[in-house]
């Protein structure tokens, strides 16, 4: 089941057309929710199929882009760096710089636009860490929308300033109490919410995951990031890079930076997983590295999964990378071989975190620092001439109190 | 004839619509199953729908989250309930059991090597919420290879293509879920059920039974008037929620009981189908 996409060269750009029509990557993706969301996913396919085809929205897309979101992002070169890891140039796309600072916010203007096409006045998201929260809350206050946004008891004790902004931006935060409050059950809560509410209410997925249309969907709003990429690398560095490399949550900065890419053979794709306390700890949250195959909110992809097909609680210091499944369109990468995924540590990514503050005046994410740690680890094995691509999905305002407690300090 | 299939025939004969309990399994405990099992035959069950307990049950309201909960903090897995139905068939050769849960625990058992064992276990049907007719080839060939039979369900939204898509593949019966949104939410509009009711079995002669907010004796019974079957869900899981471990089969039974009184009531208002 190899994907016809060479790896290596030659390097004229290969078609690539995934998923098809019924939203499989391969073995991958499709609808595997109950019948009763079924008729709601029709209902969004045709709706999505009429925007993605449509140019007035496409026009509508790329202004709101332009002047509310703050795009296109930089490509920054990371000089000092770049020099002090001593290989590789180290070049940074500036997802932190768009208004809230981070790629969520792609993903949330484009949904926020087909829920207004479909007349929907009421959007409802699911959040970890809350950036896709702010974000979903963000575009509903721009478009007047209500907002609700389901986020399990757990990370709501954790991110008390994201459910902070998210109120002030006129959202009703739900807190969700059942399996094992986290971003996952989240994910449940607001599923049972659309489903019980489909006539007015429209669900923006936070990542490349759930059941299609959304891993294609969100993979397209933040394909943004790469098509920019393939237009700046040229003008800045003279050529496309030879790693993009970014972290791997539910995988939509990823996708958004890798899609362009995929057709583009030269150029190796690594997804950077939450390694957490270290894969042999099973405290970790690196699903394609250490997860095997299943079915979780709606496709078929990798799964952290016990000897019952149970969901594993996962772990990993940054908040937006603690999801036990991952977009099914990257188990297909996997499984191909077009895309490859390593995992960072929790200790890793809080060192990466403070290199790149030190050397470069750039405070990251810390789901981010997991993509500059392995920068950091594969850029001194490259000779100066190289470029690696890091994907800088967002910043890292909202770490502040983790990175301090790590640090045995408390604000 | 499978046990599914004789026991709508022989309660056809009668006029009388199925009553089906649903329980999770393992719920107090797996050491409770078996005596759940006889408890519901005993007070009016016609077939049981055994809830396969899950750690993401996107699909159930709050009462079966919880009962999914406790099930799985009890240590209830996959293997384990098939065991238990296999032991429940040496007392009981004749009830239907339907395992009723979500993909993931199949699959991980392995499509192939689970109709194997459900087979040989004595489990009559198995409907997985989260296997729509479109994903559910493979699923279908291993279960008819086995000889259990697919359960599918339909709801209000369902289209006419999606009916036929059902009516092409589902066995056994079918479950019409009566209402927008997660099991154990509000009551049902009984006009509306016997309407789509109708346009169902305009493409199937497959039995249908309908479930999701059947709440008290009376909707049973005026439910019972015109579907093949009427399930009844988060009611019972409340009773056994509130119970004593030990009083759990005991309180289950009792409530069931009331339900089929109604059920009972309905067959002189019954058409003969
Ligand atoms: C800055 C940032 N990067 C990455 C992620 C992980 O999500 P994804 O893998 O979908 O990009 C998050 C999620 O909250 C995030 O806030």
């Amino acid at each position: 089941m190899q994907m016809r996409v060479p790896v290596a060269e030659p390097r004229s750009p290969v078609a690539y057309d995934m998923p098809d029509a019924t939203g499989h990557f391969g073995p991958y993706g499709g609808t595997f929710v109950a019948e009763t969301l079924q008729a709601a996913l029709e209902e969004l396919r045709d709706a999505y199929a009429a925007c993605r085809a449509d140019p007035a929205f496409q026009a509508e897309l790329a202004y709101e882009l332009e002047h509310y979101v703050g795009r296109p992002s930089p490509v920054y070169h990371a000089k000092r760096l770049s020099d002090e890891l001593g290989g590789a140039q180290v070049y940074l796309k500036r997802e932190d710089l768009n208004h809230t600072g981070a790629h969520k916010v792609n993903n949330t203007m484009g949904q926020a636009l087909v829920a207004r096409r479909m007349g929907k006045p009421r959007v409802i998201a699911e959040t970890g860490a809350g950036q896709h929260g702010v974000a979903a809350a963000t575009v509903a206050a721009r478009y007047g929308m209500e907002c609700v946004v389901y986020m399990g008891t757990e990370d709501v004790a954790r991110q008390a300033q994201n459910v902070y902004r998210m109120k002030l931006l006129g959202a009703t935060v739900v807190p969700v109490t059942s399996g094992s409050r986290t971003l996952k059950d989240a994910l449940n809560e607001a599923m049972r919410d659309w489903v019980t509410n489909v006539a007015n209410t429209f669900y923006i997925i936070g990542t490349v995951a759930g059941p299609h249309p959304y891993p294609m969907m969100v993979r397209d709003f933040n394909a943004i990031v790469g098509k920019e990429c393939l237009v700046q690398m040229p003008a800045l560095a003279g050529r496309q890079p030879d790693y993009v490399l970014a972290c791997v949550g539910g995988g939509s900065n990823a996708m958004g930076i890798f899609h362009p890419y995929i057709p583009h053979p030269g150029v190796k794709l690594v997804g950077v997983e939450a390694g957490g306390l270290g894969i042999a700890t099973g405290r970790h949250a690196a699903t394609l590295s250490a997860g095997s195959p299943g079915v979780l909110h709606g496709n078929r992809t990798y799964l952290m999964q016990d000897a019952d097909g149970q969901i594993l609680e996962t772990h990993s210091i940054s908040a937006g990378l603690d999801y036990p499944g991952v977009g099914p369109e990257h188990a297909w990468l996997k499984d191909s071989g077009r895309a490859s995924y390593v995992s960072v540590t929790d200790d890793e990514a809080l060192a990466a975190f403070h290199t790149l503050c030190r050397t470069e005046g750039i405070i990251p994410a810390l789901e981010s620092s997991h993509a500059v740690a392995h920068a950091m680890r594969l850029a001194p094995t490259l000779g100066r001439d190289r470029i690696v691509l890091v994907n800088l999905s967002g910043r890292g305002d909202k770490d502040m109190h983790t990175v301090a407690k790590a640090s045995g300090l408390s604000l | 004839m499978s046990r599914i299939a004789a026991t709508f025939d022989r309660l056809r004969a009668v006029r009388r619509a199925a009553l089906v309990p649903f329980v999770t399994a393992g719920d107090p405990s797996p050491a409770h199953i078996p005596g759940m099992l006889r408890s519901l035959v005993a007070n009016g069950a016609d077939v049981i729908e055994l809830g396969v307990p899950f750690s993401d049950p996107m699909a159930d309201g709050p009462t079966i989250q919880r009962a999914s909960e406790r099930a799985l903090r009890a240590g209830t897995g996959l293997a384990m309930i098939l065991d238990a139905v296999k032991q429940y068939r040496r007392e009981d050769d004749n009830t239907p059991i339907v395992l009723m849960g979500y993909a993931n625990p199949i699959e991980h058992m392995g499509v192939a090597a689970f109709a194997g064992r459900a087979k040989e276990s004595g489990v009559d049907g198995v409907l997985v919420v989260d296997y729509p007719p479109e994903e559910s080839g493979a699923w279908v060939e291993a279960l008819g290879a086995a000889g259990i039979d697919p359960i599918f369900l339909l709801s209000p939204t369902s289209s006419q293509a999606r009916i036929d898509l059902v009516a092409r593949l589902a066995k056994g019966y079918i479950y019409y879920v009566s209402l927008k949104g997660v099991t154990g939410a509000a009551n049902i509009d009984t006009a509306d059920v016997e309407r789509m009711l109708a346009r169902i079995r305009g493409r199937t002669s497959v039995p249908v039974g309908v479930g999701f907010g059947i709440r008290d004796p009376e909707t049973a019974r005026a439910i019972a008037r015109f579907a093949d079957a009427v399930v009844i869900g988060s009611r019972i899981v409340e009773e056994i929620e509130r119970a004593e471990p030990d009083q759990a089969a005991q309180r289950a039974g009792a409530v069931l009981a009331t339900f089929r009184a109604g059920v009972d009531a309905a067959v002189g208002d019954r058409a003969s189908r």
